[in-house]
């Protein structure tokens, strides 16, 4: 089935559309969400808050608005920004200058872990650390342009240009 | 347009991570729409972000989809599991079964109306200079009020008529950043003596109804537009007719106008 057509069911409330669109899209939401909260017991939570509040709101989304995978994309980053923020609130700390991606490799290395990050090392590696920044911004903080022009500090024009970069780098990576 | 030029100025990027804004995803959207090779490469973003986001996640999740299905479904399953022991608590649990299904049923159908409507209003949004220019108020005056309902970031929202008079309407025009609602009741009837509208602000899960005030002087307002005040997260608009000085609660009987919010 088309993408297009899955939406439009899972819009009508068919489940069995909704379950496709689980399948295409929980892994990489699960990544964002981790990338926010690492923690897994608390990303598998946001995971599902995300994709209950997808289905809730499944009418909200409308193809001239956008992507499908920007919509969820969206509920994902400010699912896990909030379930942070209520975290250090609780803790009466603040950690909302937290990291969620430039960092991302590092965080596997301390966490003795066995899990195989080779694949995530070769997307990310020949990164420079400006990428890496812009893409933390645009992508996991859910910046707009200006935004991010505003917090770089560099001009509206070269946020999109230097962002163009960044991801064609980042596509050469995930197509070696 | 220059195609290749298009998709190399990087707003296919900022279109996939979310970063522009509504006009410029529309714009985004309607090229993409006429030329497969933006769509193609929209397409190619998109799987990027993805693949590493998956290698982020690494598959680590345990979650299952099961999980979510049981989370959407359980409200239907603690109706339906109520009562065994009594009768007549497994009639009534059954009746409101019938009651909550009819209902829920009656208000999709009334969503989609009121979407369509909603879509409507878009339209009749760009009538609307026309509308105004038909009142009676000074030239300046409705100068300052066209520069407020052709703001940006307005909402429109249409309320229809209901029950006690399906021909009356109103709208309002919200402007969340400025937490002001423009309130345009040339649609509805004089207020009888003694009464007058009230407007509310509704959030739909639990109903639960916000005052904005009342419309005082509603005769002499000429061009029928009044603002209020609106620091609400309003899902919901509605008009009640209510006793002069307005009431705490609304008077569902007297409800003139209703209209949900475009989220």
């Amino acid at each position: 089935m088309q993408l297009e057509q899955l939406i439009s069911k899972f819009q009508e409330k068919d489940i069995k559309s909704f379950e496709r669109l689980y399948e295409m899209y929980s892994d990489s939401m699960f990544g964002v969400i981790y990338a926010i909260v690492r923690n897994k017991e608390e990303a598998e939570e946001v995971l599902q808050d995300v994709f209950v509040k997808a289905w809730k709101s499944s009418s909200s989304y409308s193809a001239k608005k956008g992507r499908f995978f920007t919509w969820i994309l969206n509920i994902a980053r400010n699912s896990a920004i909030d379930k942070i923020r209520s975290k250090s609130f609780n803790q009466g700390k603040q950690n909302l200058d937290a990291t969620f991606f430039v960092d991302i490799l590092e965080t596997y290395d301390n966490l003795d872990t066995k899990i195989d990050i080779s694949g995530l090392q070769k997307y990310v590696n020949t990164l420079r650390d400006t990428c890496k920044k812009l893409i933390e911004l645009l992508y996991f903080k859910g910046y707009t342009q200006k935004e991010a022009s505003v917090a770089l500090k560099i001009p509206l024009g070269t946020v999109k240009t230097n962002n163009r970069k960044c991801i064609s780098e980042l596509r050469k990576n995930v197509l070696k | 347009m220059d195609i290749e030029k298009y998709i190399k100025s990087g707003i296919l990027e900022l279109y996939v991570s979310g970063s522009l804004s509504e006009k410029e995803n529309q714009e985004v959207y309607e090229v993409m729409h006429q030329y497969p090779a933006v769509k193609t490469e929209v397409e190619a973003i998109e799987q990027a972000f993805m693949k590493v986001s998956e290698a982020i996640g690494n598959k680590q999740s345990d979650s299952s989809f099961s999980n979510i299905k049981s989370r959407i479904d359980a409200k239907v399953v603690e109706i339906e599991q109520v009562p065994q022991k009594r009768n007549w608590l497994a009639y009534a649990g059954w009746a409101a079964s019938a009651a909550l299904l009819v209902g829920s049923l009656w208000l999709f159908n009334e969503n989609r109306q009121l979407k369509e409507e909603i879509q409507i209003t878009n339209t009749a949004n760009t009538n609307l200079e026309d509308q105004i220019s038909k009142a009676n108020e000074s030239a300046e005056k409705m100068k300052a009020l066209n520069t407020i309902l052709r703001a940006e970031n307005i909402e429109s929202i249409t309320l229809e008529g209901q029950a006690i008079s399906p021909n009356a309407y109103a709208k309002v025009f919200w402007n969340k950043e400025a937490q002001l609602a423009y309130i345009d009741v040339a649609g509805l009837p004089a207020p009888p003596p003694g009464k007058v509208y009230q407007v509310w602000s509704l959030t739909l899960d639990p109903l639960t109804p916000t005052n904005l005030g009342i419309l005082e002087n509603f005769n002499t307002n000429e061009n029928k537009v009044f603002t209020l005040t609106n620091t609400n997260n309003s899902q919901a608009f509605g008009i009640t007719l209510e006793p002069e000085g307005g009431s705490a609660t609304p008077t569902l009987a007297q409800l003139y106008t209703l209209g949900v919010v475009k989220s």
